[in-house]
């Protein structure tokens, strides 16, 4: 593999990375707080590309489509947790895994309802669809690049949310002793809502983010809702830290693994995770109550 | 009472259902019952042992897969010898993946498994030479008549719920409804857990096998999505539907489920919106399945 190759599959292996953590960080918290296993979190990925397409079809511009739709994707994350997920907090995984499977199906019939099931291509900004060079032969678009800064740069804000604001100090009580939170006389319901709303944001705008990349079609939560849990599952249930290493991890190996091992490159990832799971069963990072 | 009557009325009429010899309800039926196997060998670990796996539908796939190899590679063909190699192939990675898996519990024990599953997947879905995304043709099918293969499936279907009630009603089930009821307590009581759930796990295995195999000469097709996740999603869907821990709510809640499928498509082709609501309302409203409407009792 000459360098400028590898410098390509290192950039594009952190920059997938990067967007996965964006959805895999709102999936762990879900779990991790509200103890609430979301199947319907990768439908938010899929809306949220939707959104970006149709908004900036509508608009003219990508960036008009991203400042409507993330506002756009928090109600919904309020309305999905009110009317849905609020009813589940007391119940079982199960009764939880049923219900998210019948809000994935429910939203892929809205999905094909109001926008059909073609594959839509998105422009990225004229600002940002030129490419760079990187060695001889290869070269990075702009928007990569671009994605990877906004993501660096959520993670860092989140990061800057969760150990330093008092919202952030709750969550992190909440990801370690959920009961205990409550006890406190912390009013659990609404941090429940806003995590929940911001685990659904930042869901839909990795989804925004992606549409120029993946284009748009059907089922596309799917495949990223599964790479998620692989995510959260090797960093540990509600760890962010164990979610940004982990997705990093997965994006890299899948990246490298299309190149060095065609034909064994997703289920390389699979193989990675299990072997994770069977020499530390609880994550690289986590440290969740039993049963979780 | 009433739910031995419901039993014996629904098998007899399916099996009634193999004298009209109509060739469209033969198939369809046939594949229904194929769902019952499942959806009841599932019911073995999520309702009475307390273990939710999402690898059923992987011994599904491999299952069927090892008919599709057995008959195209070494021209295996009688179910004599290709139903108990099938189903053996099907148990032993159950016993290889189940032990494995094990070792997580609660959560991270239903995401192994499904790493498990998406690995087998995508194993089969990149590998040309078995077939890749196209899945295999089974050239010759073991069973060739479709009234055969709707006979064979009944009588399996039968086998198969006798076995578990069997099972269940045996000491070994009670040692399984005591660990999903309280696993430390059981440890504490001598019993070696991990060995109980793992051999129920291999049973499972096995009876997923069956359904694979039958699937296999139903279709004389197989194909990596059998395999895949969303499979193994739609069984559990179908077990919680039809109710837990009961055996038979999760065999209504599938031939439930293959009704709604056919006349929903020649309604709409948004039947998948009615499944969604069918579910979403059944998890708000009753939490104990379909099976729940037959107590007195449906939320309870």
């Amino acid at each position: 593999m000459s360098l400028s190759l590898f410098l390509v599959q290192l950039v594009n292996g952190v920059e997938y990375g990067l967007l996965l953590f964006l959805v895999a960080s709102g999936l762990t918290l879900v779990f991790g707080v509200l103890g609430v296993l979301n199947f319907a979190h990768g439908s938010f990925y899929m809306l949220g590309a939707y959104l970006a397409w149709w908004l900036s079809a509508r608009t003219g511009s990508l960036l008009l489509g991203v400042l409507i739709g993330v506002p756009a994707m928090v109600l919904i994350g309020l309305v999905v947790e009110r009317l849905a997920i609020a009813r589940l907090y007391s119940r079982d995984h199960l009764s939880q895994v049923l219900l998210t499977y019948g809000l994935v199906l429910l939203f892929n019939e809205l999905q094909s309802v109001l926008w059909g099931n073609d594959v839509h291509g998105v422009n990225t900004p004229a600002a940002l669809s030129w490419t760079m060079r990187l060695g001889e032969t290869q070269t990075w678009p702009a928007w990569r690049a671009f994605t990877s800064f906004a993501c660096i740069c959520i993670a860092i804000a989140m990061r800057q949310v969760v150990l330093k604001t008092r919202f952030g100090m709750r969550v992190r009580a909440g990801a370690s002793n959920a009961e205990m939170v409550e006890a406190l006389g912390i009013d659990v319901r609404r941090l429940f809502s806003t995590l929940f709303a911001a685990g659904t944001a930042l869901a839909g705008l990795a989804g925004m983010l992606a549409a120029p990349l993946t284009t748009v079609y059907p089922g596309m939560g799917e495949n990223v809702l599964i790479l998620s849990f692989v995510v959260v599952v090797i960093g540990g249930i509600g760890s962010i830290k164990g979610a940004f290493f982990g997705a990093l991890l997965v994006g890299l190996a899948d990246t490298f693994g299309k190149v060095l091992l065609p034909g064994f490159a997703s289920a390389m990832v699979y193989a990675v995770m299990a072997a994770i799971l069977l020499w530390r069963p609880r994550g690289l990072l986590g440290a969740a109550a039993e049963g979780r | 009472m009433r739910r031995q009557v419901l039993l014996l009325a629904a098998a007899v009429a399916l099996a009634a259902v193999a004298f009209s010899g109509d060739r469209f309800w033969l198939q369809f039926l046939g594949k229904a019952m194929i769902g019952c196997i499942l959806a009841i060998g599932l019911d073995l670990l999520v309702g009475f042992t307390g273990m939710v796996s999402l690898a059923h539908s992987a011994f599904f796939g491999l299952a069927a897969y090892a008919l599709a190899l057995l008959t195209n590679r070494l021209g295996l063909v009688s179910p004599l010898v290709t139903l108990p190699l099938c189903i053996a192939f099907a148990a032993a990675a159950a016993l290889v993946i189940g032990w494995l898996s094990l070792r997580a519990t609660g959560v991270y024990f239903i995401m192994v498994t499904l790493a498990f599953t998406q690995m087998l997947f995508f194993l089969f879905n990149d590998s040309p030479a078995l077939g890749g995304s196209d899945g295999l043709y089974v050239q010759a099918r073991p069973v060739n008549s479709r009234l055969a293969a709707y006979v064979v499936i009944w009588v399996a279907l039968i086998a198969v719920y006798l076995l578990l009630s069997r099972v269940l009603r045996a000491p070994y089930g009670r040692v399984l409804e005591g660990i999903r009821g309280n696993e430390q307590r059981m440890r504490s009581l001598g019993y070696p857990t991990r060995r109980y759930k793992l051999v129920a796990f291999v049973i499972a295995g096995a009876t997923a096998g069956v359904a694979g195999y039958l699937d296999a000469t139903l279709y004389g097709f197989v194909n990596p999505a059998q395999l895949g996740w969303r499979q193994s999603g739609l069984i559990l869907v179908t077990v919680l539907l039809g109710g837990k821990g009961t055996l038979y709510g999760p065999a209504f809640g599938a031939l439930l489920l293959a009704f709604i499928e056919h006349y929903g498509e020649q309604v709409t082709e948004h039947w998948n919106a009615l499944i969604a609501a069918l579910v979403i309302a059944v998890v708000l409203f009753l939490p104990r399945g379909l099976a729940g409407l037959l107590h007195g009792n449906p939320r309870g």
